[in-house]
Formats: C-alpha cells, sequence, structure tokens
C-alpha cells in the first residue's frame, strides 16, 4: 500500500536539522494541524453559509448578499464582526451557568469531530483506532446542549425546542449508528482511514456507495439520518420558525447565537464529510492512486507525484462533500417542513427497520461474497 | 506517554476546540455594549406580556421515545465490536447477532404494538 507523504516527520525532521530537541520539535508540530483544520472548517462554514444565501436568493428570485466583497463572498465575516459588538441579553428568569453552558456545549462536539476527518492519508489530526465510533458518539453531545438551552431560557418556546431537538437526536441516531455499522463491517475496522483505504482498493468501483444493494440502502438512510441530526430543513421542526419563532435559540443574541448558527454549519460541512468518508471513498480518485501513476508515466514514490497525489485528494474531498452540502441546501429551499409524527414514524417505523434489515443483510453478503464486500 | 497512540492529540484538540467558542464569548464581552434594560432582559413571548413560568410539570410527549432509545442505543454499542471482529468470527457470530437482534426486535414489535411509537 501507497503510504503518501509524511508532513510530521518531514517537519520534525527539518527542526531538529536546524538544532532543536526531537521532543520540543514534536511539540512545535502538535498544535499546527489542529490550527490549520479549525481554519479550514471556519472558511469552510463561510463558504456554506454565503452559498446558501446566495442559492436560496436565487431560488426565490432575489439577488441576496451583492455588496460586501465580490458577489457578497465576505458578507459572513462582516455578520461575525456585528455578532460580536453585540449587546448579550441573559433573559432576567433564565438560568445564567446554564444559559451560557449551551451553545458552548453544542459547539464544541462540533469542531472536536474534525479530530478523525481525514484529508489524505496522512493528512488527518489523529488517526484513532475508534474514529468512526467517535464521530457517532460525538453527535449525541450536541442535543444535550440543546435541551440546556432549551430549559435555562425559561421560554415556552424554547423548551419546546429544546425538546424537540432532544427527540429528534435520539430518534435518528439508531439509523445513523445502524448504517455507519454495515460500512464497519464491510471494512472491519474503525479507522477512518482504514475505511477509506478499503475503499480505494480497485478505484470507484470498491466506494461503499456502489456496494450492490446494501451500499445503497445504506447511504439513503444515512443520508436522511445525518440530514435529520444536523436539523436542517425538511427536519428543522426544533426551530420551525412558524410554530416556535427560534425553538431553542429564542432567547440568545450576539455571540451566543452566532455559536449556535457556527455549530449548525459545522455540523453541515461534518455530515458531509463523513458521507464522503463512509460512502465515496473520501480522498480517492476514480481510479487507484497506483493506475495513476502509471498514467502519467512516474513512479509512486517520486516525491512530485506524493504532493501531487495528496493535493488532488484534498481537492477530491472538498469536491466530494461540496456536493452533499449543495443536496442539504437544496432540500432545505426545496421541501416542506415534516410533521412532528411524520419525523418520528420515518425514524421508528421505516428507518429503523431498514437499517436494521441492511446491517444483516451486510453481515450475510459478506459472509456469502467476501470478495466483493470487503477484503478476504 | 499514552499506552494507546493518538490519544495526546485528542487531549490537547478537545482543549483546542474547548477555547474556541471561549475566546469567542471573551472577545465579544471585551466589545459589546453593557446596557442595562429591565424590559430587555424579560422573557419573549412573541410580543405580549409573558404568562406564568415554563419551568413547570407537564406532559413530555417523548418519553417513551427516549426509553426504546436507551434499549436500541445499547444495542448498536454492542454491535460495534461484532461489526469490527465480523471477518474473523465468522457465521456462528452472525448467528448469535441474529438471535440478539430478533429479541430487540420482539422488543420494538412489542413497544409499536403498545402504541408507544405513536405520538397521539
Amino acid at each position: 500500500m501507497n503510504q503518501g507523504i509524511d508532513l510530521q516527520r518531514s517537519f520534525v525532521e527539518l527542526l531538529t536539522g536546524a538544532g532543536l530537541p526531537q521532543e520540543v520539535a514534536r511539540a512545535f508540530w502538535l498544535p499546527l494541524p489542529m490550527v490549520v483544520i479549525l481554519a479550514v472548517v471556519t472558511v469552510a462554514v463561510l463558504l456554506a453559509i454565503w452559498g446558501e444565501r446566495k442559492w436560496a436568493a436565487d431560488m426565490q428570485q432575489r439577488i441576496g448578499p451583492n455588496i460586501v466583497g465580490m458577489a457578497g463572498f465576505l458578507q459572513g465575516v462582516v455578520d461575525a464582526i456585528k455578532l460580536i459588538v453585540k449587546e448579550d441579553i441573559i433573559p432576567r428568569k433564565a438560568d445564567p451557568w446554564l444559559f451560557t453552558i449551551g451553545p458552548i456545549l453544542v459547539l464544541i462536539p462540533a469542531f472536536f469531530a474534525y479530530l478523525v476527518v481525514p484529508f489524505g492519508q496522512n493528512l488527518i489530526i489523529s488517526d484513532l483506532t475508534i474514529g468512526v465510533f467517535f464521530l457517532v458518539a460525538l453527535g449525541s453531545v450536541a442535543p444535550i446542549g440543546a435541551l440546556m438551552a432549551g430549559y435555562s431560557s425559561n421560554n415556552k418556546y424554547a423548551l419546546l425546542g429544546g425538546l424537540r431537538a432532544a427527540a429528534q437526536s435520539i430518534s435518528y441516531e439508531i439509523p445513523l449508528a445502524l448504517s455507519v455499522l454495515s460500512v464497519v463491517i464491510m471494512t472491519g475496522s474503525l479507522s477512518t482511514i482504514a475505511v477509506v483505504e478499503a475503499q480505494n482498493t480497485y478505484g470507484m468501483l470498491s466506494w461503499n456507495v456502489f456496494k450492490p444493494i446494501v451500499g445503497q440502502v445504506g447511504f439513503v438512510v444515512f443520508l436522511i439520518s445525518a440530514l435529520a441530526e444536523t436539523e436542517r430543513a425538511p427536519f428543522d421542526l426544533p426551530e420551525a420558525e412558524s410554530e416556535l419563532v427560534q425553538g431553542h435559540h429564542t432567547e440568545y443574541s450576539g455571540m451566543k447565537f452566532a455559536l449556535f448558527y457556527l455549530a449548525e454549519y459545522a455540523n453541515l460541512v461534518l455530515g458531509s464529510l463523513m458521507a464522503t468518508i463512509l460512502f465515496l471513498g473520501g480522498w480517492g480518485f476514480f481510479v487507484p492512486v497506483e493506475t495513476l501513476a502509471g498514467w502519467l508515466g512516474v513512479d509512486l514514490l517520486n516525491p512530485v507525484f506524493q504532493l501531487f497525489a495528496a493535493f488532488l485528494g484534498i481537492v477530491i474531498t472538498v469536491l466530494k462533500s461540496t456536493i452533499f452540502v449543495f443536496l442539504a441546501i437544496l432540500a432545505r429551499w426545496t421541501l416542506p417542513r415534516v410533521r412532528i409524527d411524520q419525523l418520528l414514524d420515518l425514524g421508528w417505523k421505516f428507518l429503523l427497520p431498514i437499517g436494521l434489515v441492511n446491517l444483516l443483510l451486510t453481515a450475510a453478503f459478506r459472509l456469502a461474497f467476501p470478495g466483493i464486500f470487503g477484503g478476504v | 506517554m499514552f499506552v494507546l497512540s493518538g490519544y495526546d492529540y485528542l487531549l490537547v484538540f478537545l482543549l483546542v476546540s474547548a477555547l474556541v467558542p471561549l475566546i469567542a464569548l471573551g472577545l465579544s464581552a471585551v466589545f459589546r455594549p453593557k446596557i442595562v434594560s429591565a424590559f430587555r432582559k424579560s422573557t419573549y413571548e412573541s410580543g405580549i406580556e409573558p404568562r406564568g413560568d415554563s419551568w413547570i410539570q407537564f406532559n413530555i410527549r417523548y418519553y417513551m421515545f427516549a426509553l426504546v432509545f436507551v434499549i436500541f442505543d445499547i444495542e448498536t454499542v454492542f454491535l460495534y465490536p461484532w461489526a469490527v471482529a465480523f471477518d474473523k468470527v465468522g457465521l456462528l457470530a452472525f448467528i448469535e447477532a441474529l438471535i440478539f437482534i430478533a429479541i430487540l426486535v420482539i422488543g420494538l414489535v412489542y413497544a409499536w404494538r403498545k402504541g408507544a411509537l405513536e405520538w397521539t
């Protein structure tokens, strides 16, 4: 298997070459990928917000943001600055501590989950051996924050919104976990890197979404549950503005509201990346990287080609996940909101049984045709 | 230092991602105006005078869903190791998981027939 470039080793070697001890060089390296990832996520969130506003405007025959920056591109930055200098209101009847912790608790998992999102062979902060499980587990922390925010506001709309957020999140967590489990069966590992590598042995054909039957069913179950987990339309019941004003962030203003907003889009981008990693082969090109090297007529271990392959991997990951971001935006602006009983029915009576059957089918297929459904 | 590789990054990244909202709130605390107004701090209720408290006892309809959720969430946790080791344990584990899931499906059918999954 191709090892790819090892940025960490090169960086540490560079610093030890300059006369620094090994531990100091490693300590310098430690926060570097994290800061880079956080910056990338923030930019991705700004882009997603801008893309959503522009496209929504197009669909409603408006112009959308067009003053700040090219085609209103910097509108998100200006909005962020506005929210920073805005007055912070904590309602008199609210519980000030829970009211403050709520948005923080929603945002932390949204960023923390990027720990195990790979953009390339070694372009990951930390390849935990339980990466996929970690992602699913973190998904269940945010609703506690939403519930906290809803309860502490001491506002009827907020309380109902918080309860709905929690109920919705727990209803769709199980179908999500089941569809992820079928991917785990096909991979035999929980590491996100291993999941992507298992999908790229034969190029595009071994992507999980192209596995006969179970791949497509799992993919659809995953997409619907992930969309419901991010609490966006058509599943935006917790903040249904025509019934609950703004749900659990009714009472929030200024920076605390901005934290909720940031978390929503960070989760959207995260969900898109998860779909890419689990089903669309992550950074993988349409052909295996060995074949690509053969076409270009260069050696696989050629450093320039390695750099090119790493760059291509990042571009492909971003492109694939952009598809899902746009799919979510398209769903939000074209589909009507579902009713709460429809939402619960869809989760419990439809996606859950399908997810269970799909999981067992994957296991059976894996036993019957081990060659097609992951490894030997 | 760490028994499991990669978990030093996990700790540091948890701190880094916890710093993001704290820095944002701190920044905002420096720049935002501090206006004391009794009216602004009243609870929002679509413009009318707020009536009563929202910290009251009422029937939370998601209660049954939460109970069923606990069962199935634990089920998925049990299935993770099974899924990871599936290619090594083979047919026997498949039949065991089949029995395990069948028991849970009976539970789901029971809850369904009893109307626990109905929104009424």
